[in-house]
């Protein structure tokens, strides 16, 4: 996995609230697209007029945000299916930092299983963000993932294992893997207390 | 010290492992797998070099991109064979026992999990799929989970997961008539947001849970993804053991009682403490209908659509302060995961039965799985729905997510017992309203959306 630590880089401002996975990815694309070419499929349905061709309403095909790799959302980022091509459309248009209210919660999972990075910062910071990335002399943002700031002065959360995670470029399942005898022993233990759980 | 909640107890009994700042490894007891998140996850393991930890602990159908044209016994297109084809020979080099097309036990996985007693509660379910919270129905903790998730469970059956909060919701009194679990939930969604469960398992309780069906139970845990909470359940009883009973993969005899016994410890304690508690009243509850484009965007049929959201109007096709009711509708969809099983199908056909859908309506009835379709069929339903001009298909998930080619045009409205009316989720352009299957199979035959109350 990509690792995660010191991102500079144009933010762009999509404060569209309620952006689904159906939105962000359609469910054609996902079933048989490889990974790789999803990002030319993300938010389609927006990104490209009807009869082909890019939609200049559309803030990512605006020039000053073309090469944007932060983008500034509204609220419930990714709320729908649990589909991680939505995570892996928005990764292969190059985008490694979102910033959101609020995010749907499989989605943000997915996030972390791929090396991009979701903050939640509360609802008036985000305004404020998005006012940033809009401004016509808008500056690039900078995101320090060890140092958990946005632009040098603004904190956020994260949990410390996915931070070690995101820093390290560590994958879970190795991590896990790790743990295999807890596991077994686990299984062992449990086949004895609910042995109905398991056939025959 | 305070009581425990039915979420606290099982969870707790799967915990392997803290693994620090709320993170937990948990052991999956039950993993559902269907053709287009399946296959993804078969691919990913075998590129990595990875087996199945324990493959007798999962079971697979096809329900995604099954083709759902009567007599169909595949998929639609040459890619949907091969992904099929791959799922079936995967699995079966795996050892996982895949319920296959044209079988008993295939059909939409949240809809087969319980029917075939895979489902237990007070178990740990996951399935690559957002609406596995359906499965909380019987008391078991149950989520949707990615692909990179789902590779994690194949290889470790664990998963790597933030302990949430919980959220009690109580439905007090008595529903009237016309007012389904459908309902309910829509209501729900209407009042918290779609974001009102965020970071929250959910445990649905009150007089109104405990008098649905285990059918309208699912119907209600289903749509907590829509209310934002990956997990929504309800506690067991009777009516919950009854369901489970004889069932292909529930324990039976001995290990049946040793269950039993368990599963009666699950439910809530009367001083367990939930992070947050809602109560929703139902007596005065109208037949819900959804106007704009995510599930909150929600009305009773005699209301007025809000002056909100122009951007969803717009697509919609609908003006503000004008009643939704008498809206022309193009398609009727009564399907998915939501609204297939055969309580769902009896309302829709009570509705139809000795009428004729409007003649400028395409409306289709496809049932949940294989077993729904020939009890349906025993029971003479499906006459009812042809009889009235309904099509009467193959199981599947069809026309919810359009993964199969089951479309809906451009601009046309389809009135559908699903459960996204996203932008673009039945087809590009096209427009959804979501509702429950008698006021589905009511707007068939009106042409229009209509007060199943009417009828």
């Amino acid at each position: 996995m990509n690792k995660f630590q010191t991102l500079t880089a144009i933010a762009a401002p999509f404060p569209q609230k309620n952006v689904d996975t159906d939105f962000i990815i359609r469910v054609e694309r996902c079933t048989g697209t490889p990974k790789e070419e999803l990002g030319k499929y993300a938010f389609e349905m927006a990104r490209f007029l009807p009869g082909g061709g890019d939609n200049p309403d559309f803030v990512l095909n605006q020039p000053r945000y073309r090469g944007a790799r932060i983008l500034v959302c509204g609220a419930f980022f990714g709320t729908g299916s649990s589909r991680e091509m939505a995570v892996w459309a928005i990764a292969g248009m190059g985008i490694r930092c979102l910033i959101a209210p609020s995010f749907g919660q499989i989605f943000f999972g997915n996030c972390f299983q791929n090396g991009l990075l979701p903050i939640v910062l509360p609802a008036a910071a985000v305004d404020d963000l998005t006012e940033k990335a809009s401004a016509q002399n808008a500056q690039p943002f900078t995101v320090d993932l060890a140092q958990q700031t946005i632009n040098g002065s603004l904190a956020f959360e994260i949990s410390p294992r996915r931070k070690k995670m995101l820093l390290e470029g560590q994958d879970e399942i190795g991590l896990t893997l790790a743990l295999d005898a807890k596991i077994s022993a686990f299984q062992a233990a449990d086949r004895v207390k609910r042995p109905w759980i398991y056939p025959g | 010290m305070s009581g425990r909640t039915l979420f606290d107890k099982i969870w707790d009994l799967h915990r392997v492992e803290d693994l620090g700042d709320g993170m937990q490894l948990m052991y999956v007891d039950r993993h559902v797998m269907h053709e287009l998140s399946g296959h993804r996850g078969q691919t990913e393991i075998a590129k990595r070099g990875l087996k199945m930890r324990s493959p007798e602990l999962t079971i697979g159908s096809m329900d995604h991109v099954v083709s759902t044209v009567p007599g169909a016994r595949g998929g639609n297109a040459p890619w949907a064979d091969k992904m099929i084809e791959t799922f079936r020979s995967e699995s079966r080099k795996a050892g996982v026992r895949v319920y296959d097309i044209g079988q008993d036990g295939q059909g939409i996985v949240h809809v087969v999990a319980p029917e075939l007693g895979f489902t237990l509660p007070g178990t740990l379910l996951v399935c690559g799929d957002s609406h596995t919270c359906t499965n909380g129905a019987l008391g078991a903790v149950a989520w949707g989970i990615g692909t990179s998730e789902l590779l994690h469970v194949l290889a470790t059956q664990t998963i790597v997961q933030q302990r949430p909060k919980t959220l009690r919701v109580r439905f007090e009194g008595a529903p009237p008539r016309g007012v389904s679990a459908k309902d309910l939930i829509l209501a729900l969604i209407g009042k918290l947001g779609t974001a009102g469960g965020v970071g929250h398992a959910v445990e649905y309780a009150g007089e109104a849970i405990r008098n649905l069906d285990m059918e309208g139970r699912m119907t209600v845990c289903n749509l907590s993804i829509e209310l934002g909470a990956k997990v929504g359940m309800i506690a067991p009883d009777q009516k919950t053991y009854d369901y489970l009973k004889g069932r292909r993969h529930t324990p039976a005899g001995a290990r049946w009682t040793e269950a039993l016994a368990h599963w009666q410890t699950l439910p809530s304690d009367a001083d367990a403490k939930f992070d947050q508690e809602h109560t929703l009243e139902c007596a005065r509850l109208a037949p819900q209908i959804t106007w704009g484009t995510s599930p909150e965007d929600v009305i009773g049929v005699d209301g007025r659509i809000p002056d909100a959201k122009p951007e969803a109007l717009a697509y919609m096709g609908l003006n503000a302060g004008q009643p939704i009711a008498g809206t022309r509708v193009d398609r009727v969809f009564i399907g998915s995961c939501t609204n297939s099983r055969l309580p769902d199908l009896r309302a829709a056909a009570a509705v139809a039965r000795g009428r004729k859908t409007a003649k400028h309506i395409k409306a289709w009835v496809v049932p949940g799985s294989w077993r729904i379709k020939q009890d349906a069929e025993a029971e003479g339903l499906h006459r009812i729905f042809l009889d009235a001009g309904f099509e009467w298909r193959e199981a599947g998930c069809s026309m919810c997510v359009a993964a199969n080619g089951d479309y809906v045009e451009p601009l046309a409205r389809c009135v559908s017992t699903s459960n996204r009316n996203f932008v673009g989720r039945q087809g590009p352009q096209a427009r959804t309203h979501l509702a429950s299957p008698a006021m589905a199979a009511a707007a068939a035959i009106a042409g229009e959306i209509v007060d199943v109350r009417s009828f």
